[in-house]
């Protein structure tokens, strides 16, 4: 079966893509300007001081065997300690990872649960007035920027609504979907606008495919025609896109996190390069990275499933 | 012989932006059980749009008037359900090319149970035992295998095979097939060929056969109306039509076929090409590229009318081409 070393061999790449990641992580953190010794004992440390405290973290061997002192701790979950917080670093990570994805997650299914019927019915309604008003309607959304969407947000449902809070992130599963929810809905908006553009072009393709008139020649009825041969056909495109926009979300929360007061890995990540906190910076962009890898991945896998002409 | 499928005037025309194009202009013809008909003439003539309008398969922005009569039934006028029903259940369709009229991403099986669902109450396991016997009748071998298999694992011939298996799946009585064989090297389009006549033969089925290609009329069908220009030139009996064409038209076809005796001369071709449809002309609409070409022609358009038995022709030179 061709397909079963095609996904082996995707699998495997996994593993390159991990170690390049590493290496890239610990190169630019050292090429970041300033360095973490003076950013944590300030200017007026005595030269023992910082002689002691570059020897405490390793900061004084070759740079060759940091990477590798890095590289197997990483492996092992070991990032060692914050050097502004002074706790575990994946401590830290640990806290804020969830928050990030359950808003990446929650953003998701509300841009596709708002793309897919949207970009649907602007399909079949070409260029008639449901389409128009839909497109009107999202280029704003595409347009506007993401903090400016999510103060109206806040303005609207959290101040004069009062259905939601202005921000935090709660504490039991039920507040945290509670309190992720608009930050979820600011971040699907823009999300939604391109997918529900792609995937509207993709139908509009599709919808003048031959086998969509063999389909209906058929007597196939409406729906089955429009959801077996047009939506699913139409998805193998959009899908990639999906892909690409998640692993973009995962890094790219910040600003949503910060107007909504997120204890997510976007403020962690901001507060870790203005204190030069290493450790942390490292973890995250290795954490994020490998995220991004498995959303590609996954994106991967999902293409394959719709399009059995991948992989062959 | 009764008529299962009648077409009366037909006429289809496409709104765009630069205006009205005619791309069927009153066609007429009608189609028995176990007979063959071919529709032949060269590219926008209007036969395939003819095809498809039988089953109101075109977009929107074309506008179809004259009468469909599907046993007696006006398909123009039929509610969407019973119009579903019809196509594929009565009228299956075969396009012209396999490789974009099967789903891509579909196995041959769903494509083929699928229009099992549509049409008959079967349970899975029927639908799979139907599935595999329509494989059987069209040619193709190992069937369950080829059930799971995707329309890019086939080879031309094979896929062309499964489109038709596909349109015959609820039994239709009539086939109606889009240059079927175009897309198919030769021998592969003389074994498609032979499995349709085949087909009629053996089920009692109605064909309409749409071609560019005379010798794929000669060698299938029973009787053949040619088109050009979106209106019909000549209809009847296919060995009579060769023999002895009364259109100006389908006797210029008929000497730019290559064939015996055409070896040691220079093959003949019609001069100028096929007219536009945003205007129709007023007269004949080949005599800007007929050589028997009369006064006339220009003026007054020739009407279809029977020129022997069995035999019809719109052409102010059928009397002369009789001779």
């Amino acid at each position: 079966m061709p397909r079963l070393g095609w996904l082996v061999g995707r699998l495997l790449q996994i593993v390159p893509t991990f170690l390049l990641i590493g290496i890239a992580v610990f190169v630019l953190a050292r090429l970041l300007p300033g360095d973490a010794v003076s950013a944590m004992l300030g200017d007026r440390a005595s030269d023992a001081t910082i002689n002691r405290l570059t020897a405490e973290l390793g900061l004084n061997r070759s740079l060759g065997a940091q990477l590798l002192a890095f590289l197997t701790a990483a492996a092992q979950g070991d990032f060692g300690a914050s050097l502004s917080r002074h706790v575990p670093v994946m401590r830290l990570v640990a806290e804020a990872l969830p928050v990030t994805l359950s808003l990446v997650a929650i953003a998701t299914t509300l841009a596709l649960a708002i793309a897919l019927p949207l970009a649907f019915i602007a399909a079949l309604n070409a260029n008639r007035w449901p389409d128009i008003a839909i497109r009107a309607v999202f280029q704003v959304g595409l347009s506007s920027p993401v903090f400016y969407i999510g103060l109206i947000l806040l303005t609207v449902f959290a101040g004069w609504l009062g259905w939601f809070p202005v921000g935090g992130y709660g504490e039991s599963v039920s507040e945290h979907l509670y309190h992720l929810f608009l930050p979820g809905l600011t971040l699907s908006l823009s999300f939604a606008a391109v997918v529900m553009r792609n995937l509207r072009a993709a139908v509009l393709a599709v919808l003048t495919a031959e086998y969509v008139d063999f389909a209906r020649a058929k007597g196939l009825a409406r729906s089955v025609v429009l959801l077996r041969h047009v939506l699913r056909n139409a998805l193998i495109a959009t899908v990639t896109l999906v892909g690409l926009h998640v692993g973009a979300l995962l890094g790219g929360a910040v600003i949503t996190e910060t107007v909504f007061a997120v204890p997510g890995v976007g403020r962690l990540m901001i507060d870790s390069i203005f204190a030069r906190d290493y450790p942390v910076i490292q973890a995250l962009t290795l954490v994020l990275a490998v995220l991004v890898s498995l959303a590609f991945l996954v994106t991967d896998f999902v293409q394959m499933w719709l399009d059995p002409r991948v992989g062959r | 012989m009764t008529a299962l499928l009648q077409i009366r005037d037909l006429t289809v025309t496409f709104a765009t932006r630069h205006g009205a194009v005619h791309a069927v202009d009153g066609v007429s013809f009608a189609v028995g059980r176990g007979e063959v008909l071919g529709l032949v003439g060269e590219s926008g003539s209007g036969k395939s749009v003819s095809l498809r309008a039988i089953t109101r398969l075109l977009p929107d922005f074309a506008r179809v008037s004259g009468q469909v009569a599907w046993q007696g039934e006006d398909v123009l006028a039929m509610s969407p359900e019973r119009l579903r029903r019809l196509r594929g259940g009565q009228i299956g369709m075969v396009f012209q090319e396999p490789m974009s009229a099967l789903n891509p991403v579909l196995p041959i099986g769903l494509q083929i149970t699928e229009s099992l669902i549509a049409h008959t109450d079967l349970d899975a396991r029927a639908r799979r035992a139907r599935a595999l016997e329509l494989l059987d009748l069209v040619g193709i071998a190992a069937g369950p295998s080829r059930l799971s298999q995707f329309p890019h694992e086939f080879s031309g011939g094979m896929r062309q095979r499964a489109m038709i298996a596909i349109a015959l799946a609820a039994n239709p009585a009539v086939l109606l097939a889009d240059e079927p064989t175009t897309a198919l090297d030769v021998t592969i389009q003389d074994q498609i060929l032979r499995l349709l006549r085949g087909l009629v033969d053996e089920l009692g089925m109605a064909l309409v056969l749409v071609t560019h290609d005379l010798g794929v009329i000669a060698e299938t069908c029973d009787r053949v109306a040619v088109m050009y220009a979106g209106r019909l030139c000549e209809t009847g009996d296919v060995a009579a039509v060769f023999a002895r064409p009364r259109h100006a038209y389908t006797a210029a076809l008929l000497q730019a076929m290559p064939g015996e005796g055409t070896r040691d001369r220079k093959l003949l071709t019609i001069p100028g090409q096929a007219p536009r449809l945003d205007a129709p002309a007023i007269g004949c609409a080949f005599a800007p590229r007929c050589a028997l070409v009369r006064p006339i022609c220009t003026t007054d358009r020739p009407v279809l009318q029977p020129v022997a038995p069995r035999q019809s022709s719109a052409c102010h030179a059928a009397a002369d081409l009789a001779a």
